[in-house]
């Protein structure tokens, strides 16, 4: 099969999905006729129609707000955030309505919401959020964010036939720049589960989307100088795989987290504490973390340049662990 | 409405306001856990509204609107066990108040606490039920308070531009918590907050029960007609405080005595005598019938457990324990390609005016002259019907 990006995995998906069961409808903003912003729908209305291709006014609330009650009648909706910073505007049916609705009363919520994040595009302080932490700390919620077009697709088709709410970040900095050979029938990736990119000796390098690949970049830095660094990629950021974690850090001692997410309540501390709760002994440094600064995201390309983690920042940090 | 129907709508209102007396008297026994939020002169509302529905309608209830569970099919028991957090309640202890529902045969969705977010939620099972061939109405219910959050915008905006077939009650008791309604809006009727919406509206006396089913039975035909949703303000007024905790002593007596004069369940009582649908034998058959049913659920109540600790850890995920179908009234290669396939393309025509309403004659599209451009007309699409 051709190379596909990680836009056309999730067009696919979708389609796919849709094609497979007619309970699943795509509610979002411009979505229909236009195709989605990104064009990550283009095609579905021509196919599936007006009742499962559904334009909506610009209210976030009433996107999620419909699409919560349309999976109470047993469909599987997919809403569209046209950048995911505008999820502010919905939080509360997210965290109170979607993810308490099955511990309260036994109603599951199988919807899914994604849209673009992420920076490294000049989107400025509204268009390049990374906001998966609010969603992290909120009890129901599944979170995702693929690295990879394979995973993009796999997850997304996951997602879409999970029971729970799944929030689904999509790194609009991949969306055209990563491709990769598709298997021709359908397939899935497990939610929850994290993959291991990169096997090494050294240390551990804890990623995901974007910075999945600063990270392998970097692994491939350090590796011309002897650091033999093995990339996990989590995938899934709630539930988190603390196993795979674990393994690895058990074999290589040392552990570096590394996402675009702002520093302060990053999952880097979540993953800190948990390994320094359940693999304490087997650490032979401290953990360290490359992440974004603790501001919003600047527009001037310099300025967000400076905001967010690089090879060269992850070499340097890596570097320094491996000889701690 | 037969005789029957009408010493139902009594039985279902004198069993609301007997259950929230009985409710009040446990609080001050310190037998419920959180709050009581009485809808005592309200419930001519969540009675009469409900009742205007079919078995198959869906509805979310706000914190008043325990009458409306009990048409709906809930028993003072399931009420009363989740005021008192018992592990026999429908949320087994891990929610309270109003805050239930049965997705399955009552069709009844569990509200949260933050007001304006069922309107959306119900605009969208009134959406997924059109697209399942189904023939529901849903309803919800919103204070005057509540139609100050910006969901209710959304959610009705959304449910007009879809013609969902939703019934919005917007239950006027004139006060949000302690501040009155001349601070929520700077309009006489809050029904006039449909009209932003190209959204069909009504007023009714929230204290004439019979009038509340009438105009709500009409808007559930209308709704259930494909014409869109319509909002009804049920003009009432909140007779104890937000709940047991509020003395209410912001609300001037006066006010509340002239309230108390037009109580819906005198009215109603007088109402039944006047037109002979009743007598006092039957009167008591019914009340004697509501006591012994509310005697036994307390016990009842009293008797059951609290939840094993452990139940706090448990459900976060669905996690195979439910089986998710839609229930299909239609054929599903209706919605699947090639019979789902369209031109992606809005399909649109022109008309004159600001662009709220299409003209009400058909017109043929003008043909531009040559040499002169049309002026720019909006557009209005038909989608999703």
């Amino acid at each position: 099969m051709a190379e596909t990006t990680y836009l056309e995995a999730i067009r696919q998906a979708m389609l796919e999905e849709m094609d497979r069961d007619p309970a699943v409808v795509l509610i979002g903003e411009d979505v229909g006729v236009y195709g989605g912003a990104f064009k990550a729908s283009e095609g579905l209305l021509a196919r599936f129609g007006w009742e499962r291709v559904i334009d909506t006014p610009i209210s976030e609330s009433a996107i999620v707000g419909a699409a919560i009650g349309m999976s109470y009648v047993g469909l599987r909706p997919v809403g569209e955030m046209q950048f995911i910073d505008f999820i502010a505007c919905c939080f509360n049916q997210i965290t109170n309505f979607a993810a308490k609705s099955h511990y309260r009363w036994g109603a599951p919520v199988p919807l899914v919401l994604r849209g673009p994040c992420g920076g490294g595009v000049h989107g400025g302080p509204f268009h390049s959020a990374n906001p998966e932490m609010y969603f992290v700390h909120t009890p129901g919620l599944k979170v995702v964010c693929p690295a990879t077009p394979r995973d993009a697709k796999g997850l997304l088709k996951s997602a879409i036939r999970d029971n729970n709410p799944v929030l689904f970040f999509e790194h609009k900095f991949l969306y055209r720049r990563v491709k990769e050979d598709l298997p021709e029938e359908d397939f899935t990736v497990p939610l929850g589960k994290a993959a291991v990119r990169r096997e090494g000796r050294d240390l551990t390098i804890v990623s995901y989307a974007a910075m999945l690949h600063v990270s392998l970049d970097a692994a491939a830095e350090l590796a011309k100088e002897g650091i033999d660094a093995e990339v996990i990629d989590l995938r899934t950021l709630l539930p988190l795989d603390r196993e795979t974690i674990l393994a690895s850090v058990r074999k290589t001692n040392k552990l570096l987290v590394v996402h675009e997410d702002t520093r302060t309540g990053g999952i880097a501390g979540e993953i800190a504490m948990m390994v320094t709760e359940s693999a304490f002994e087997d650490l032979d440094g401290p953990i360290r973390r490359v992440t974004s600064l603790d501001t919003p995201v600047p527009y001037a390309p310099v300025l967000e340049e400076y905001f967010l983690p690089s090879t060269a920042k992850v070499v340097a940090a890596a570097r320094e662990l491996a000889h701690y | 409405m037969t005789r029957e129907q009408h010493l139902e709508l009594y039985y279902f209102m004198r069993l609301n306001r007997e259950l929230e007396e009985q409710m009040v008297r446990l609080f001050r026994q310190n037998k419920i856990v959180g709050g009581v939020y009485s809808s005592l002169g309200q419930e001519a509302i969540s009675v009469g509204t409900a009742y205007a529905l079919g078995p198959g309608d869906w509805i979310a209830p706000m914190i008043r609107n325990i009458g409306a569970l009990l048409v709906r099919g809930f028993k003072p028991r399931d009420i009363l066990t989740q005021h008192m957090a018992r592990y026999t309640s429908p949320t087994l202890g891990k929610d309270g108040t109003s805050h239930f529902g049965d997705l399955k045969s009552r069709h009844v969705i569990s509200p949260i606490s933050m007001l304006g977010d069922l309107i959306p939620v119900m605009a969208g099972i009134a959406m997924g039920g059109r697209y399942l061939g189904q023939k529901i109405v849903t309803m919800t219910w919103i204070g005057d308070g509540g139609s100050s959050t910006g969901v209710f915008h959304e959610g009705l905006n959304l449910a007009a531009v879809q013609k969902a077939p939703l019934v919005l009650i917007l239950e006027n008791n004139q006060w949000a918590y302690s501040t009155p309604v001349e601070k929520q809006a700077a309009l006489r009727d809050l029904a006039d907050r449909a009209k932003a919406y190209g959204v069909k509206s009504a007023i009714v006396d929230g204290n004439d029960v019979v009038a509340v089913e009438r105009t709500t039975r009409e808007a559930v035909q209308q709704a259930r007609a494909g014409n869109g949703p319509v909002l009804i303000e049920a003009k009432t007024m909140r007779m104890r405080g937000h709940a047991q905790h509020d003395a209410a002593e912001y609300v001037p007596k006066r006010t509340l005595e002239e309230w108390r004069r037009r109580d819906p369940l005198d009215r109603y009582e007088r109402y039944l005598s006047a037109n002979k649908l009743w007598d006092a034998k039957s009167k008591k058959e019914i009340d004697d019938h509501i006591a012994r049913e509310i005697a036994a659920d307390v016990e009842f109540a009293e008797n059951s457990p609290f939840p094993p600790p452990e139940l706090a850890a448990e459900g976060v995920y669905c996690e195979g324990c439910h089986t998710i179908e839609a229930d299909w009234k239609r054929p599903k290669e209706e919605v699947m390609p090639p019979r789902s396939s369209v031109k992606a393309e809005w399909p649109m025509y022109l008309y004159s005016g600001n662009g709220a309403r299409p003209p009400a004659k058909k017109q043929a599209t003008p043909k531009a002259k040559p040499g002169k451009k049309p002026a720019r007309a909006p557009v209005r699409a038909k989608v999703g019907r």
